[in-house]
């Protein structure tokens, strides 16, 4: 693919906290100045490495949240109670603390508004932070592409970027919420898990051809391509990334 | 540059896992985590072929019901995915690349795998023969699972195992090194994981 040459070699980059904001009661986003940063596509992501003081390592990928934006990255990192890294992610880094990154990575799973649309984007949890960037992207273009965000989350309050969201929502860009578990009470959205029956009412339908991103733990990403393909949209415009490790 | 030290970090080490058998940067996970870049294919075995085509003298093409009256072999291997986890001692069943290739001749020097929903990967021919790449049906003595690219996928295992292509159909032999999808998309031509070889330029 173009780029291949000028991307080049993939170093690992210091990477200052700048910020960190509480998004829900799991859920964190970190902002990063990187040093030489390349810029990056909505949708890429990074590697991310923590030493220990002995030398230990541990990598983990993480999406980047955040429009295109000079040296300044975000990410939006989900705290797993057993979780190796995105702990030390959400509860340790401080403005000031520095760690490595390197990217961005992945040439496929990214949507720039130049491709156009219309776009249907459909997230499970934390699987909205590249959707989110693609959103931003949208938003900071003044992008009228015709764009539709279906987003499952548990309850309300998990709900990521749930104020940011209900912003941007208009001109062209429909956010639909999926509540699984629980509902606030007068809750008028959706309160079951994503099914084909939501999908072909949030449209667009096939025949507008829509591209179609689809990022989540393993079962939703699953399920829902699974529903996109059985409505009638073709395999290879459903774009897939999965976030989370699966049982079998 | 040295590494940061991220203070406070301690890590979680597996005193479980042998070093010698976790190659850099990766972790071991009992869970079998998937990585598709799209919805999983499903194709009815009375339709399922597996072909070798390109740089041979003539096309070879196995229905499944003819795969699988083939001689296979059970083999247990540790895997290294790309997005970090490592998974050891897994337990294959499929048929020997040397068993497909036996008797046919071909200049070339590499091989693309294609598969069901479009997707390719490269590799040298080299690293598919001599009894390390298998087109592999059973997993942990069940037949493969959808999601885990079955009926079939190659397995590759001394490569990331996005080398170990889902829902493959065949091999196209060729004489130059064609990057396949992922490897158009960022990654390695050849990835290698003990020398960490993830993505372009590494
Ligand atoms: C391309 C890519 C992009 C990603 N982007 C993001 C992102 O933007 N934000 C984000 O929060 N995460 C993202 N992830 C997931 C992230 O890389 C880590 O897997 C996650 O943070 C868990 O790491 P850990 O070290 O805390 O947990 P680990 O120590 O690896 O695992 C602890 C336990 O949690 C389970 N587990 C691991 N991952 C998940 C998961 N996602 N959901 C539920 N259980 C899990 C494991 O099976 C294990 O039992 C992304 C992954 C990939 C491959």
């Amino acid at each position: 693919m173009a780029g291949a040459a000028v991307l080049g070699r993939l170093t690992w980059r210091a990477a200052d906290v700048v910020g960190v904001a509480t998004e829900t009661p799991r859920v964190k986003t970190i902002a990063f100045d990187v040093d030489g940063w390349p810029g990056h596509l909505p949708g890429q992501h990074v590697d991310v490495r923590l030493t220990a003081e002995d030398g230990y390592q541990a990598q983990r990928s993480y999406s980047i949240a955040s429009a295109p934006d000079g040296a300044r990255i975000e990410l939006t990192v989900e705290r797993l109670d057993d979780g190796e890294v995105s702990p030390y992610l959400t509860d340790e880094l401080r403005p000031g603390d520095e760690i490595e990154l390197r990217g961005p990575v992945g040439g496929y799973f990214v949507w720039e508004p130049s491709r156009g649309g219309p776009l249907l984007l459909v997230a499970g949890g934390s699987g909205v932070v590249p959707l989110m960037a693609m959103v931003r992207r949208r938003a900071a273009l003044g992008s009228d592409v015709d764009t539709r965000l279906l987003f499952s989350s548990r309850a309300w309050d998990d709900v990521i970027y749930r104020d940011e969201l209900e912003g941007l929502n208009g001109d062209g860009l429909r956010v639909h919420h999926a509540l699984t578990r629980s509902q606030p009470p007068g809750w008028s959205g959706y309160a079951r898990r994503v099914d084909a029956e939501m999908l072909a009412e949030v449209g667009p339908a096939p025949s507008e051809r829509p591209q179609i991103y689809v990022c989540g733990p393993t079962p939703f990403v699953e399920a829902v391509a699974e529903a996109l393909v059985e409505l009638g949209h073709e395999p290879l415009r459903i774009k897939t990334e999965r976030f989370g490790p699966t049982g079998g | 540059m040295p590494p940061i030290i991220s203070r406070g970090f301690k890590g979680r080490r597996r005193d479980d896992a042998p070093p010698d058998r976790v190659p850099p940067g990766q972790y071991v996970t009992n869970d079998f985590p998937v990585l598709s870049a799209g919805p999983t294919p499903h194709t009815p075995l009375d339709q399922w072929d597996f072909a070798i085509v390109g740089e041979v003298d003539e096309l070879h093409r196995w229905t499944w019901e003819e795969l699988r009256a083939l001689p296979s072999e059970s083999v247990t291997v540790d895997i290294h995915c790309v997005t970090k986890w490592s998974k050891l001692d897994t337990a294959w069943e499929g048929v020997s690349i040397d068993t497909l290739l036996d008797g046919i001749e071909t200049s070339a020097e590499y091989a693309v795998a294609f598969c069901d929903g479009g997707y390719t990967t490269n590799l040298p021919l080299e690293d598919l023969t001599g009894g390390k790449a298998w087109v592999s049906f059973g997993y942990g003595g069940e037949p493969l699972e959808p999601e885990h690219g079955g009926p079939a996928r190659l397995l590759v295992p001394h490569l990331y195992f996005w080398k170990s292509a889902k829902w493959v159909r065949g091999l196209r032999l060729t004489t130059a090194d064609e990057p396949g999808f992922w490897e158009q998309n960022g990654y390695h031509l050849y990835g290698d994981p003990w020398r960490e070889q993830r993505y372009w330029g590494d």
